[in-house]
């Protein structure tokens, strides 16, 4: 404290606020900042952008010549997108991730929610043993699940099912959810729950009108976060979801044009964004919430 | 018959799984309820936790808890799960062609989270001094929202490979040989140990702004204190950030490094789509899905499995001694 005594002197309030070595080298300093900083930026859009542009040139231009070639002679079409939406159905595909991501979504934000709140607002025997459980499987590898799962999704009829691909997914996630969900949760100002107990509330009633309403940004990062998680994978549905008579999911129908070469490098474009597009806008639209999920969780497996 | 039309009818399986669903399991919660209040108070408050927990519970003891048991008792088995072979399949696991594979997952053990970790604290530590810096981190986070397959496809279009003196028509190609002078163009993804580092690469591309975000938070939470006190102090704009701003930040350095492990441990969708595991790219996980599918060798995919829990160990004591010393405080 001792440092920040009143300083009368303009010039050593200046020396404060800029400090000597910078001053010093300010203005090579400032220029490798943002030197760094442009780099960054462009190269973590660049990909992004090519692959737009890339899907919006024709086969034979993309085939000869790079897509920073389009802003210079420019020639756009739209006709991998109709290729890719008539022919190779991908409106099935991304109507299938839909089917999987959203009741999954839903499913892990309630049951998260109920699980933490019986964790933080109940008090029994091994409810300590029974956080540490929880904790300890945030990063299991989803690989060590699999090969059992196989023959029970296999025996008990879920295998080639999209609810089988919900419960994988939710069960996977729920410990992540109520870890996430618990912290916030647990700081809610006991008072609150006291007041609506004398008002004869319920623990539902509570449930309902106190924690939910008061956790609904938390429950919001979950949501966003198990989209993402739910929507990108590729692993699970790979596995479980074989022998359905759904169109497959976008992941697992891009995984596939990949590795075949006989289908067309602009209907692979064209089906690549349109299966960013929706995350891509999810996260731009709800980046609070997104990066308050992040930062909350920081770990899953 | 009619269970076949459901699970094909998509708008049925969405109203189905977002609505019907939770509203079964709240009306599961309230009857539950209403039994409790006919027992007697305390069985009542003793129950009542477990009435909450049990569907959480039990789909974690069917997804997660029930087949890691399980996993582990399989690798001792042959193929079929029909006979007891000892450690067999843990010895097949680290000799003969696993052992370039193990070999691929070290480097991916080391290289991606070191590499993430220091592109993720340079990025954080100049974002935040420049007045641009919402905008780059938005640009930064992007990749984050994107499946690992559409970054290998992304990807492979920009290690696209011409011969030397041929218009290159992939990005990171076109870049080397026109700003380094007589420079040769790279085939990334053919080249043994370039391929690994270039799938590596993919995986940075793809991490860096959940890093970058958790390393920022941290940054800004350093005392500004004691930067000032350490710059009065004449210490160089260097020594400060290893003096000061990292030692501040290094639970948060911690998250990262788990976070990256872990994932470079279970690294999947990069290599199955783009290499396939060819050309000595193979990772343990792909080889996993093969010896489950294309060689059906429950023994060997199980053994992996458990060698991939086994090296996540660390990172979960790491979880749960952090978790209690929080509990604690």
């Amino acid at each position: 404290m001792t440092v920040r005594a009143p300083i009368a002197t303009a010039e050593v309030v200046n020396a404060k606020k800029i400090p000597t070595h910078i001053r010093r080298s300010h203005w090579s300093w400032r220029w490798l900042i943002h030197v760094v900083v442009v780099v960054f930026i462009v190269s973590w859009f660049v990909p992004i952008l090519a692959l737009l542009v890339s899907s919006l040139r024709t086969q034979d231009d993309t085939a000869s010549s790079g897509w920073w070639m389009a802003f210079i002679e420019p020639l756009f079409t739209i006709y991998n997108y109709e290729l890719a939406l008539d022919g190779a159905g991908v409106v099935g595909s991304l109507t299938t991730s839909l089917a999987i991501a959203v009741p999954t979504t839903v499913l892990t934000t309630v049951l998260s929610t109920i699980g933490a709140y019986a964790l933080t607002r109940m008090r029994f025997a091994g409810r300590a043993a029974l956080s540490l459980l929880l904790v300890s499987l945030l990063v299991t590898p989803p690989q060590i699940t699999l090969v059992p799962l196989l023959k029970v999704y296999n025996d008990i009829g879920l295998s080639g099912t999209v609810p089988g691909i919900w419960v994988y997914q939710v069960g996977f996630t729920v410990p992540f959810g109520i870890f996430l969900i618990r912290g916030f949760i647990s700081s809610i100002p006991n008072e609150l729950f006291e007041s609506a107990s004398v008002d004869g509330a319920s623990p539902l009633r509570m449930f309902r009108s106190v924690a939910i309403p008061l956790s609904m940004p938390v429950m919001a990062s979950l949501a966003i976060m198990q989209f993402l998680w739910s929507w990108n994978d590729l692993l699970v549905p790979l596995i479980f979801l074989g022998g359905s008579q759904l169109p497959n999911p976008i992941t697992v129908e891009l995984a596939g044009m990949a590795q075949q070469i006989s289908q067309g490098q602009g209907t692979l474009l064209a089906t690549t964004f349109l299966s960013v597009a929706v995350p891509l806008i999810l996260v731009i639209s709800l980046q609070r919430y997104f990066v308050r999920g992040v930062l909350g969780g920081a770990v899953k497996g | 018959m009619q269970m076949m039309e459901f699970i094909e009818n998509v708008p049925l399986l969405i109203i189905v799984g977002a609505i019907g669903l939770p509203i079964a399991v709240y009306a599961i919660l309230g009857v539950g309820e209403r039994m409790l209040t006919l027992l007697p108070g305390p069985f009542a408050k003793s129950l009542r936790p477990w009435l909450w927990l049990l569907i959480p519970l039990v789909l974690i003891a069917l997804i997660l808890v029930y087949p890691l048991l399980s996993t582990v008792v399989t690798a001792f088995f042959s193929p079929d799960s029909s006979t007891y072979v000892g450690m067999d399949n843990f010895i097949w696991s680290f000799t003969g062609e696993m052992v370039g594979v193990i070999g691929n997952n070290l480097l991916w053990l080391v290289v991606f989270p070191v590499v993430t970790l220091v592109l993720a604290l340079l990025a954080a530590v100049f974002f935040d001094k420049v007045k641009y810096e919402k905008l780059a981190m938005t640009l930064i986070i992007l990749p984050t929202a994107i499946s690992f397959t559409a970054g290998a496809v992304i990807w492979t279009h920009m290690y696209s490979y011409q011969p030397a003196g041929a218009t290159q028509i992939g990005t990171v190609n076109a870049v080397l040989t026109t700003l380094v002078p007589g420079a040769e163009p790279v085939p990334w993804l053919q080249t043994p140990f370039i391929n690994n580092l270039a799938l590596i690469a993919v995986a940075v591309w793809l991490s860096l702004g959940i890093a970058t975000l958790i390393l920022s938070a941290a940054v800004k939470n350093v005392a500004g204190e004691l930067l000032e006190a350490a710059r009065l102090d004449g210490a160089g704009e260097l020594r400060v950030f290893f003096s000061v701003t990292l030692r501040s930040i290094l639970p948060a350095v911690l998250v990262v490094i788990t976070t990256e492990i872990i994932a470079a441990l279970k690294v999947f969708d990069i290599v199955y789509v783009m290499t396939n595991g060819n050309l000595n790219t193979d990772v343990i996980a792909n080889r996993m899905y093969n010896e489950l599918f294309a060689a059906n060798d429950l023994g060997h995919a199980s053994a992996i499995a458990v060698i991939l829990l086994i090296a996540a160990l660390p990172v979960v004591f790491i979880n749960v001694f952090q978790f209690r010393a929080e509990a604690q405080s």
